[in-house]
């Protein structure tokens, strides 16, 4: 047991640096945020509680991802899973947060419980818990072994990332907690997730076998479509935003993936490429789901509402929130020329090069070409949630009286989204010297550190390959659409010579005016993919008519909801199978001290006679 | 010079565009044995359009106002990038074949938030069509680029339009592209672009609050667009002949047979258009089969 002391060693190589830098990143303007945002929402004492515990939250992000030995690295772990679970339950009133806090401190166990699996295994292999020692033991494991270990920290990190299978607790813990919370758990917390997968199975495992990648691109695939999906039926804004980061996770997993295969196909250049285009997408959805998430929380703050249904018209109540959104919204869409852009073209690329080269791999080809299609599907359908949620949020007019009323959040609440909308620029026009460094880290990852010298970058152009004649020169594309919107724009006045342009009422058939109640709405607006995508998402109706008599309805109350699949068919008969079993177990403990001492009488029985025959 | 001369030639789209439009019209009328309106008519009703007055709903934003421009603006900046009248002539360098797909994709993000803008339900309902037929568009119409460019070794716009053999992967791509610019251009099976019946309407219903200068921008913008996508497949899928004479008698070709297709099909019900555009999206894929198979 000489191995198991918890040793204080930390590490700085590349990797943790880089996530070092994304909870930084985050963490700065979400502190910033949070004292504008919880002032007022709640009483001094509970401010400052809450204060430290983020202050320790974040620490402890910081030691999961610095430190040197697993044991470490577990118990910093644990206590950000703690940590996170007090912050999401700040609201002590809110039924709905203990809740979600309760299933997702039960699901962020479950997948501990498989890390600390996959740590003792390789610890009775390597008999210390430092992780050079389990890197250099990684080498000499039997094949088996080594696959049960890919699987446990499949299913561990991948909870944490909120992978499906793994997501359920994500889309309850995110939208309940304070949204400067939220902001963080989104932004970087999943992500120490996808940091224990490149940590422990990337850097410290290897890649064994083809299907491991290929696992982990399906599920990948799955969470990317599947994440999106559920975000576009969503009418609370912050469960979208959540559902949407299972979205963003996919498509990270999906470089990841593609990592994998690619060094199974003895492609370690385009492995290299399509690691670093994960890391990218890691950075700017970091950046863009922080700011999406501050934008709620300053719905929320002011409206007092984060239903989509009770919101519209903000553009012009909350001019700074909604641009901020709005460009947030661009991004995550990966419409050019911001961040979110860059980071998918990337992977694109990846995915064809991957399908062009190796020539052995015919099926591969296929898949490849099959995935580029689901991450399409997934960027069109990102597009039409957040026009979505853009659309119904900020545009037309307010649709409750509370939202008539609202006006623009304090300085501390702009400032650090006006922040991040101005790194969303600045990570989409200087891709190239980002992208640069990011091969850097990948190379260290993957063990190739030659590998980021190959890769010769104009330092503004990215190319994928040298001499294919394939750039994307950003700052170039900016530039033009800015020259030619400039020249549009001053054509078209020239040409029209200032026509006068009159304001009237919208048009609605000759009735009255639009007002909040006879506008498109949410639920309206997703009701064609509703029907579309039936199959998964199991749509359902209640309808409930108030009469006076037979032929007069009073009220109708019409409500729409969606299943989900997993839940239904998994998670849901799992739980009531352990409750049956609770409820069946039960029947021992009855109270009665006569069957008690029966009990007792019959352990004492089976123990003479264990005794005895061995 | 070549600059120039690359600015000649999108201008020389930019102009170009806009008969497209008229000619697929007046086939189309022909063929059902009326008259039509000269070929030139798309032309006069965006000069007429212009000098006309504009009337905006007192509950729009400036995302109304600015959604035409940004929708004209991408477009213009896709004619950049696509091989026209002189094929070597397009901008290189800038982006590849992915970055036009995504250039579209965000005027159309725009114009589905100025539908939403106005707060009329028609102008709701069309954005939440639009997205809804151009989310399920997207997978087609990458995954047939993809095919093709697996054929060509590379997204580059140059090697897509050296790339020039019939094959049965470059057929099944090309065929699915088609489906989606038919999608995409809102015309017949998917949508029709004459009708302006609320129930039917998808593109249309988004534009509907708009009037005068910014109708204008949005027209030309959607003549663009079509000129893009029938350009890209001329050059990326139809590989035989080259040359300016041979680029538009292809081009020709694709609008005649499109104004045929249309007179002779009906428009099919929204949520059958789902299967139609599976549908394309499997034939991109069996492209890909195909070019694994080598055929």
């Amino acid at each position: 047991m000489e191995g198991f002391v918890v040793d204080w060693k930390l590490s700085f190589d590349a990797l943790s640096i880089f996530f070092g830098f994304i909870i930084l990143l985050v963490s700065i303007p979400s502190w910033m945020y949070s004292i504008g945002y919880m002032q007022g929402l709640y009483s001094g004492g509970r401010i400052l509680f809450a204060k430290i515990l983020l202050l320790l939250f974040i620490l402890t992000m910081f030691l999961v991802v610095f430190s040197a030995n697993a044991l470490l690295f577990l118990i910093a772990w644990e206590l950000m899973s703690l940590l996170s679970y007090f912050l999401v339950t700040l609201d002590p009133h809110e039924e709905k947060a203990s809740r979600a806090g309760l299933i997702y401190i039960l699901m962020a166990h479950i997948g501990t419980a498989f890390m600390t699996a996959a740590f003792l295994i390789i610890y009775s292999y390597s008999g210390s818990f430092d992780l050079s020692a389990f890197k250099e033991t990684c080498l000499i494991l039997p094949l088996k072994v080594k696959t049960t270990v890919f699987l446990c920290f499949l299913v561990g990190f991948g909870t944490k990332a909120g992978l499906i299978p793994f997501h359920i607790w994500l889309p309850f813990a995110h939208p309940e907690a304070p949204s400067h919370i939220s902001a963080i758990m989104s932004g970087v917390m999943i992500k120490i997730g996808i940091y224990g997968f490149l940590r422990f199975v990337l850097f410290t495992l290897g890649v064994e076998e083809l299907w491991w990648g290929n696992l982990v691109l399906v599920l990948a695939a799955l969470s990317a479509a599947g994440g999106i999906l559920y975000a576009l039926m969503e009418k609370d804004l912050k469960k979208m935003l959540a559902y949407s980061s299972i979205e963003n996770i996919g498509i990270i997993m999906l470089g990841i993936g593609g990592y994998m295969i690619f060094v199974k196909m003895n492609q370690p250049l385009l492995a290299v490429f399509s690691l670093a285009a994960a890391l990218y997408h890691i950075i700017n959805h970091a950046i863009f789901k922080t700011l999406l998430f501050m934008g709620a929380g300053s719905i929320l703050k002011t409206c007092g509402t984060k239903n989509m249904e009770k919101l519209g018209g903000l553009i012009k109540l909350m001019p700074v929130t909604a641009f901020c959104f709005l460009i947030g919204a661009l991004a995550i869409s990966a419409l050019p020329p911001l961040n979110g852009f860059i980071s998918e073209w990337l992977l694109l690329q990846a995915l064809f090069y991957g399908a062009l080269a190796g020539a052995t791999f015919a099926k591969m080809k296929i898949f490849l070409a099959l995935l580029a299609g689901i991450l399409a599907l997934t960027g069109g359908l990102a597009a039409a949630c957040f026009v979505k949620a853009f659309g119904i949020s900020f545009l037309a007019v307010p649709r409750s009286k509370k939202t008539e009323t609202a006006s623009d959040s304090g300085w501390s609440i702009k400032a650090p989204m006006i922040f991040l909308t101005a790194l969303i620029f600045i990570f989409g026009l200087f891709a190239g010297p980002v992208f640069k460094i990011l091969t850097g880290v990948a190379a260290s990852v993957s063990g190739l550190n030659n590998g980021a010298a190959a890769f010769t970058f104009n330092v503004l152009s990215l190319a994928p390959q040298e001499g294919s004649g394939v750039h994307l020169n950003n700052l170039l594309l900016s530039g033009a659409l800015v020259l030619i919107g400039i020249f549009v724009f001053s054509i078209f006045k020239v040409i029209s010579r200032e026509k006068s342009i009159t304001y009237g009422k919208t048009w609605t058939c000759g009735y009255y005016s639009v007002n909040g109640r006879n506008q498109y709405t949410a639920t309206g607006f997703s009701k064609p993919f509703r029907v579309a995508f039936s199959f998964i998402l199991m749509p359902y109706r209640k309808m409930e008519k108030i009469r006076d008599s037979y032929y007069h309805v009073k009220s109708f109350k019409y409500e729409v909801h969606t299943k989900q699949l997993l839940n239904e068919y998994f998670y849901k008969p799992v739980i009531n199978r352990i409750f049956r079993f609770a409820e069946w177990s039960r029947k021992l403990q009855q109270g009665s001290v006569h069957i008690y001492i029966g009990y007792i009488f019959l352990a004492l029985v089976f123990l003479i006679i264990f005794l005895k025959r061995f | 010079m070549k600059i120039f001369l690359m600015l000649f030639q999108a201008l020389l789209g930019i102009a170009a565009a806009p008969f497209a439009g008229g000619l697929i019209k007046k086939l189309k009328n022909n063929i059902r044995m009326r008259k039509g309106a000269p070929l030139l008519q798309p032309y006069h009703n965006i000069i007429k359009l212009m000098r006309k007055n504009e009337t905006i709903s007192k509950d729009a934003s400036y995302i109304f106002t600015a959604a035409p421009y940004i929708h004209l603006t991408t477009a213009i900046a896709a004619v950049f990038l696509v091989p026209s009248f002189f094929p070597p002539l397009h901008v290189n360098g800038l982006g590849d074949v992915f970055v036009i797909i995504f250039l579209l994709a965000l005027g159309r993000f725009f114009m589905a938030l100025a539908g939403l803008d106005t707060g009329s339900t028609f102008g709701g309902m069309g954005s939440s069509r639009e997205m809804f037929l151009s989310s399920l568009a997207e997978p087609a119409m990458l995954v047939s680029v993809f095919a093709a460019s697996l054929a060509a070794g590379s997204t580059g716009i140059n090697a897509l339009v050296a790339a020039g053999t019939f094959k049965i992967s470059l057929i099944c791509s090309g065929l699915a592209f088609y489906l989606v610019l038919l999608a995409e251009t809102a015309r017949v099976p998917v949508d029709n672009q004459e009708t302006h019946l609320e129930l039917t309407m998808i593109h249309e219903a988004m534009l509907l609050e708009y009037s005068g200068k910014s109708l204008a921008l949005i027209e030309l913008a959607g003549y663009l667009k079509q000129f893009i996508l029938i350009s890209m497949l001329v050059y990326f899928f139809i590989p035989f002949g080259t040359g300016p004479v041979f680029y538009i008698a292809k081009f020709l070709a694709v609008c005649a047979g499109t104004a045929i297709l249309e007179v002779t099909i009906a428009k099919m019900r929204l949520f059958r258009a789902v299967d139609y555009l599976i549908f394309s999206f499997m034939i991109s894929l069996a492209a890909v089969a195909a070019f694994v198979m080598g055929v």
